[in-house]
């Protein structure tokens, strides 16, 4: 990485980053040493707060939720893409008419935040007399709002390719469609790849946000079991009972686990691509496409 | 337009919360986010391997679930008592500043390999590389993303609105118990965050403009 800001570290120095890895070790250990047992105190990791875990029923419902998740990530992830393209392509067109409506679309989802969007579909539509389940709310959000963010990913990366690629295919004879689908799309897509996938662990990411109009996802599960009063010893006073701590817990781990799964995978190509450039290098302009994925 | 009209004070309320919140947690994430990008290229190994255990854990959770644990389950660490506000603050910030330090370290990588090099030959220690050499240098060729980044920062202030914070993304839900139209309402709230979005895009064409020059 960056060692060019600082000097090769001495025996004095180094004793001296010791200390301050000490130090800062010391200083986080403290402060999760410390929220540990605050919640310990609180009687978070009594037995009786956990219990919920062990019934059947709850087992279930949680699996139903992650599948929930899963469900309104995928179907997101898959139209996100469809849209993308076929704006990134509208953006690219000869014509202006349709280069013009692609912008202004794609413009007009970046800048909506993504929950007023599931709001529209939720809370809205129905005025205007449409009724949505919560289920395509989230997903028609996702869509739209990740859709524009990868149709701009997707142009940026096809722009960034030399010139000379496309130039060298229509003076093969190629047609428009088939210099896209032959030559630019392969070779966009390789370097776009890592990218694209980091945006959609922002996608994996905002199926959370559905929980805030009711659709039964992994979030509004744990919301649900850990308002419930019954859980719990029954001598212990109600204070005790709602096992919100635990069940943030463990709803974090499987989010987390989740989306690291698929940063993972984004890291491992990023790094086949960089071993094998067979094709022609492009100038590296990650932080457009980085930023579009923040 | 009726809605609007009829209910402004209600608008210019949630858009200054809104506003207000946007600030604080840019104001923080930036401070917090810079700091955590130091951190990461620091020479010492420990800390850089904190600064990217926090980035790595941080940008795989949602937001929401921040959310989560500062409305429910912080108030029981029994520090301090924080706001509903200042509990929105506090996740955005912890939030955004992961993108932030990502953003900065990008930065700290394209300036010129000789910047630094200099520096060291002049004797200047770590932090006056960084604060005085590098980090100037850095923070001007990413006026782009970072602004990307408060934009995202912007946006996502609405799920406040899910945590009691009487915000923009709220005012659908008092709008309907006046049994309002709430598509109308919601197109405006929508209509009012593009309006920020142009601003905040403008300022970045400015700062662009003004740093590309001065480089």
């Amino acid at each position: 990485m960056s060692n060019v800001l600082f000097d090769t570290p001495g025996p004095r120095a180094r004793v001296r980053h010791r200390l301050y890895g000490v130090l800062g070790v010391l200083a986080v250990a403290g402060l999760v040493a410390f929220v540990v047992w605050r919640l310990a105190d609180s009687g978070q990791f009594t037995a009786g707060k956990w219990q919920w875990l062990q019934y059947k029923q709850v087992q279930e419902s949680l699996g139903r939720a992650v599948l929930n998740t899963v469900k309104a990530f995928a179907l997101g992830a898959v139209l996100a893409i469809v849209f993308g393209a076929v704006f990134a392509a509208g953006r690219l067109s000869e014509h202006r008419a349709v280069r013009v409506v692609s912008a202004f679309v794609v413009e007009l989802f970046r800048a909506i935040p993504l929950l007023i969007l599931m709001f529209l579909f939720y809370y809205g539509l129905p005025v205007a007399g449409i009724h949505m389940t919560p289920y395509f709310a989230v997903v028609l959000g996702l869509m739209l709002y990740n859709g524009s963010v990868l149709a701009e990913v997707f142009r940026a990366g096809i722009q960034a390719l030399p010139k000379g690629q496309s130039e060298a295919a229509y003076a093969l004879g190629m047609r428009k469609t088939q210099v896209m689908v032959l030559v630019l799309l392969p070779q966009a897509l390789r370097t776009m790849l890592p990218t694209i996938i980091s945006q959609l662990v922002v996608l994996l990411k905002d199926t959370a946000l559905g929980f805030l109009i009711t659709y039964e996802e992994l979030l509004n599960y744990a919301r649900y079991i850990g308002s419930i009063y019954s859980f719990g010893p029954v001598e212990a006073p109600v204070y005790f009972y709602r096992p919100i701590v635990p069940t943030t817990i463990v709803i974090a781990a499987i989010y987390i686990t989740l989306c690291l799964l698929l940063t993972l995978l984004a890291n491992r190509l990023q790094r086949r691509e960089r071993r094998s450039r067979k094709h022609i290098s492009a100038p590296p302009q990650p932080t457009q496409a980085e930023v579009a994925a923040a | 337009m009726g809605v609007l009209t009829d209910n402004l004070p209600l608008f210019l309320g949630g858009f200054r919360t809104t506003v207000l919140l946007f600030a604080v947690a840019a104001v923080a994430s930036l401070v917090f986010g810079t700091i955590l990008a130091m951190l990461r290229v620091s020479p010492v190994p420990i800390l850089r391997g904190l600064g990217t255990l926090y980035v790595t854990v941080v940008r795989n959770t949602p937001l929401t679930l921040v959310f989560l644990f500062f409305i429910f389950a912080y108030p029981l660490l029994e520090i301090v008592k924080l706001s509903y506000f200042t509990g929105a603050v506090v996740a955005l910030s912890v939030y955004t500043s992961a993108f932030v330090c990502e953003v900065v370290r990008s930065g700290i990588n394209t300036v010129p390999v000789g910047q630094a090099e200099a520096a060291r030959a002049l004797g200047l220690n770590f932090g006056q590389i960084l604060g005085s050499v590098v980090l100037p240098q850095a923070i001007r060729a990413v006026a782009p993303p970072m602004m990307s980044t408060l934009i995202a920062l912007l946006k996502n202030s609405t799920i406040a609105a899910g945590f009691s914070v009487a915000e923009a993304g709220a005012i659908r839900q008092v709008l309907s118990e006046k049994g309002e139209n709430q598509l109308l309402a919601l197109i405006w709230v929508a209509v009012g965050f593009i309006l920020l979005v142009m601003v905040l895009t403008l300022v970045q064409r400015a700062l662009e403009k003004r740093w590309s020059r001065a480089r």
